[in-house]
């Protein structure tokens, strides 16, 4: 199966975290282009790229808020993990083994509440609950071996074990489905923001003229518009390389939104969108642009991961810084060129 | 041209290098006529400065001629005497709009650098490091100043440079510094640091009313020169307990406002002040804060610390508990420039101040590696160094000896 960044498959990832969909028809809208709640989270990521910009530490799916199971079973771990710890003498009766394993179910509980408290703290929950599983057997041996102590009370170990049972099957479950879900998410995700002193509509008019863009994006070359809604891209990679597609624009909301995505055949599949939002008390215009891309492999995954910068979103950031200042001073600032002794 | 480059740690020299162009349509090039070795320099000199490179260019306190501009200055001349302030600002920016001339979100071609240190970038200066923007300094025969439509300050004719020159940082610097401290009436003012900042910031102390001021200093030359120009009542660290006497100076209460005009490299031989530099020495620390902490320390309840000194990294052991509990206000930033320029020309104008009063040297520009050196170790009573990189003879004199 080929991982494709098109508007389907992030509809179906919003679909998938169950919020509510953007009434943006085919709009490329990836996670974390909504805007902004309130305008203090907006200033704090200012000129900021996420992060988790890499897709497969980002939020999606797989994090356990968005899995109710998980979740659930991460609490449960941490209930029954303080359980064993503070009143290891009660749960010991009530499963049916004699009180001298007090030390052990503390232990266990131990375990229980770090692999609890990993579940719902970590963003890839799946080693955490394939850890679970393995407790889980783990205290089904043991309540086996239990059965043949003195003190035993085999009924209930025997309910004990049908429980824990019950539980495995419910771990393994939920493993699985987050171990298969990580593949879909190998793209990788840049994001970046950056507030401009200057009106949302004058920020889209300057943007929305693609053949703009390679005065401050790095590395784009140029930009050729072929119809309203097509484009054709072409930008630098190492040693003379070139990388180039075909774009086609998805979404254009006048003065608050752009979106477009790579054509088949691209030589970068990818999909972008970028944001322009007034923001509160009349400062300016908060940008937020959100680019997907899935890298390919070889000789031009190294020219693609070189638009990029070292870490995702590199870029992207400077690229935004450089729009700012072109739309702010009118010029990009720069000292290529000037007098040095290195020369 | 001729240019004083750095080369490392306690090593300048003068190269020849390309002349400046214009690289953006803001920019204008100015010939040099009058720069000055500042005490800020003197960290890059120790190496106390991060991001520096090899063949950097020094110098930010600037003025000269303008000899070409770019196409989108239209309000200055070729023929023009400029000076230059330190902090390069666009204008155009939330932060210029502010006032906030050296928080400019658009003059630092680096701000990726100085965001992983700082958080977020501020202004980019004039030869002072790639963190903050990696412009060519002013040590030089000619300088490409960015934004020109907004920075440089014209200049009537009829005055000469060394009265003006220090408007491109010190003398603002010091009023600043003054003016941070929210000075009442009645007010003492204590100022650590009789080099030339800290002798602009007494002069800024009394033009804002300040009812005493207080300088702290060990060199005798610079105490000297504070209680001759300045009228202050000096302290020499070596000789009393700053503390103490300032308690008793102030009848108990300590001074109301105080002003740290020394920065990061501060000497001093007390434990705390020999423990910092043991741990700037073994890296363990970046700036020796201990002018900032007898600051803190002496300042009464209530009362303003501004910090015109130059800090760049982590200070260790900051008595922050002092700071909470005598509610006082720190205040610092490197000079807003452009707001302080022309009142401040104003006051030279009708005769308020002649700041070349701190000027001991006036050296070539062949001669400004000695100047540095001279100015490091404060050998021949020096206070100022001013270079004239078009003149090829010019009178080494000391105004203190004369």
């Amino acid at each position: 199966m080929t991982t494709q960044y098109t508007s389907d498959r992030y509809e179906k990832t919003v679909e998938q975290r169950g919020e509510p969909q953007r009434p943006s028809g085919p709009a490329v809208v990836p996670q974390g282009a909504q805007p902004p709640r309130r305008g203090s989270t907006m200033q704090r990521t200012q000129l900021r790229t996420s992060q988790e910009s890499n897709g497969r530490r980002a939020r999606g799916p797989t994090h356990p808020w968005r899995v109710p199971v998980a979740r659930t079973l991460g609490w449960f771990s941490i209930g029954l993990g303080l359980a064993e710890v503070m009143a290891p003498r009660a749960l010991a009766s009530l499963i049916g083994v004699g009180g001298e394993h007090r030390m052990l179910l503390r232990l266990f509980g131990l375990r229980e509440m770090v692999s609890g408290v990993g579940i719902l703290t970590q963003h890839r929950p799946a080693p955490w609950l394939w850890g679970r599983v393995g407790g889980d057997a783990l205290d089904l041996a043991c309540l086996g071996a239990a059965l043949t102590s003195d003190e035993a009370r085999p009924g209930r170990i025997a309910a004990a074990m049908a429980a824990v049972a019950g539980v495995t099957a419910l771990d393994v479950l939920c493993s699985q489905q987050l171990s298969q879900s990580a593949p879909q998410q190998q793209g990788q995700r840049a994001e970046s923001s950056v507030t401009i002193n200057r009106a949302p509509a004058d920020l889209y008019r300057f943007w929305r003229d693609f053949q703009n863009l390679p005065r401050f994006m790095p590395h784009l070359s140029s930009v050729r518009v072929d119809t309203a809604r097509q484009s054709h891209w072409v930008a630098q990679g190492p040693t003379g390389t070139t990388v180039e597609w075909d774009a086609e624009i998805t979404d254009d909301r006048p003065d608050a939104l752009i979106a477009w995505r790579s054509l088949a055949g691209a030589d970068l599949d990818h999909a972008g969108s970028v944001r322009f939002e007034a923001a509160p008390g009349g400062r300016g215009t908060f940008v937020r642009v959100c680019m997907a891309y899935h890298p390919p492999g070889g000789a031009l995954g190294t020219v693609v991961a070189s638009l990029f910068g070292e870490e995702p979103g590199q870029h992207l950031r400077e690229g935004l810084r450089r729009f700012k200042q072109l739309m702010e001073a009118g010029e990009t600032a720069t000292t290529a060129g000037q007098p040095s002794a290195r020369l | 041209m001729k240019a004083l480059c750095w080369y490392g740690k306690n090593d300048v020299r003068v190269a020849t290098v390309p002349d400046p162009k214009i690289l953006n349509p803001r920019d204008a090039i100015i010939k040099i006529t009058t720069t000055a070795i500042c005490g800020s320099d003197l960290h890059l000199y120790d190496g106390y400065i991060p991001t520096m490179e090899q063949g950097d260019i020094l110098g930010h306190e600037n003025m000269g001629e303008v000899v070409e501009v770019g196409s989108a200055v239209k309000n200055l001349r070729v023929g023009d005497r400029v000076v230059v302030p330190f902090t390069i600002a666009c204008g155009q920016c939330f932060f210029c709009q502010k006032q906030l001339w050296s928080c400019c979100d658009n003059s630092n071609p680096n701000a990726w650098m100085a965001e992983k240190l700082y958080g977020y970038s501020p202004s980019g200066l004039f030869g002072y490091s790639h963190m903050l923007g990696g412009y060519a300094g002013g040590q030089a025969e000619y300088l490409r100043v960015p934004f020109a439509d907004v920075g440089p300050l014209t200049i009537p004719d009829g005055i000469e440079d060394e009265k003006v020159v220090f408007l491109s940082d010190i003398f603002p610097t010091g009023y600043m510094a003054a003016e941070n401290c929210d000075i009442e009436p009645g007010d003492t003012v204590a100022i650590w640091g009789c080099g030339p900042v800290g002798q602009f910031a007494i002069k800024s102390a009394w033009m804002l009313g300040a009812a005493r001021v207080i300088a702290i200093d060990q060199v005798p030359e610079r105490l000297a020169l504070a209680q001759r120009e300045g009228q202050a009542e000096t302290l020499n660290f070596d000789d009393e307990d700053i503390f103490d006497t300032l308690t008793e100076m102030t009848g108990g209460r300590g001074p109301d406002r105080c002003i740290d005009a020394v920065g990061m490299e501060a000497h001093g031989t007390s434990p705390d002040a020999l423990l910092d530099r043991v741990k700037a020495a073994a890296f363990l620390a970046t700036d020796r804060p201990h002018v900032l902490r007898q600051a803190i320390h002496a300042c009464r309840k209530g009362g303003t610390v501004s910090v015109p000194g130059i800090y760049g990294g982590f200070v260790d052991k900051l008595p922050m508990g002092a700071v909470v509990n005598k509610a006082l206000t720190i205040k610092s930033g490197q000079t807003h420039m452009h707001r302080y320029m022309r009142p401040l020309l104003a006051r030279i104008q009708n005769g308020e101040i002649d700041p070349s009063f701190i000027i001991t040297h006036r050296l070539r520009l062949a001669d400004a590696p000695q100047g540095y050196e001279m100015f490091r170790y404060k050998q021949d009573n020096c206070i100022k160094v001013v270079l004239k990189p078009h003149d090829s003879v010019v009178p080494r004199q000391s105004t203190l000896h004369q």
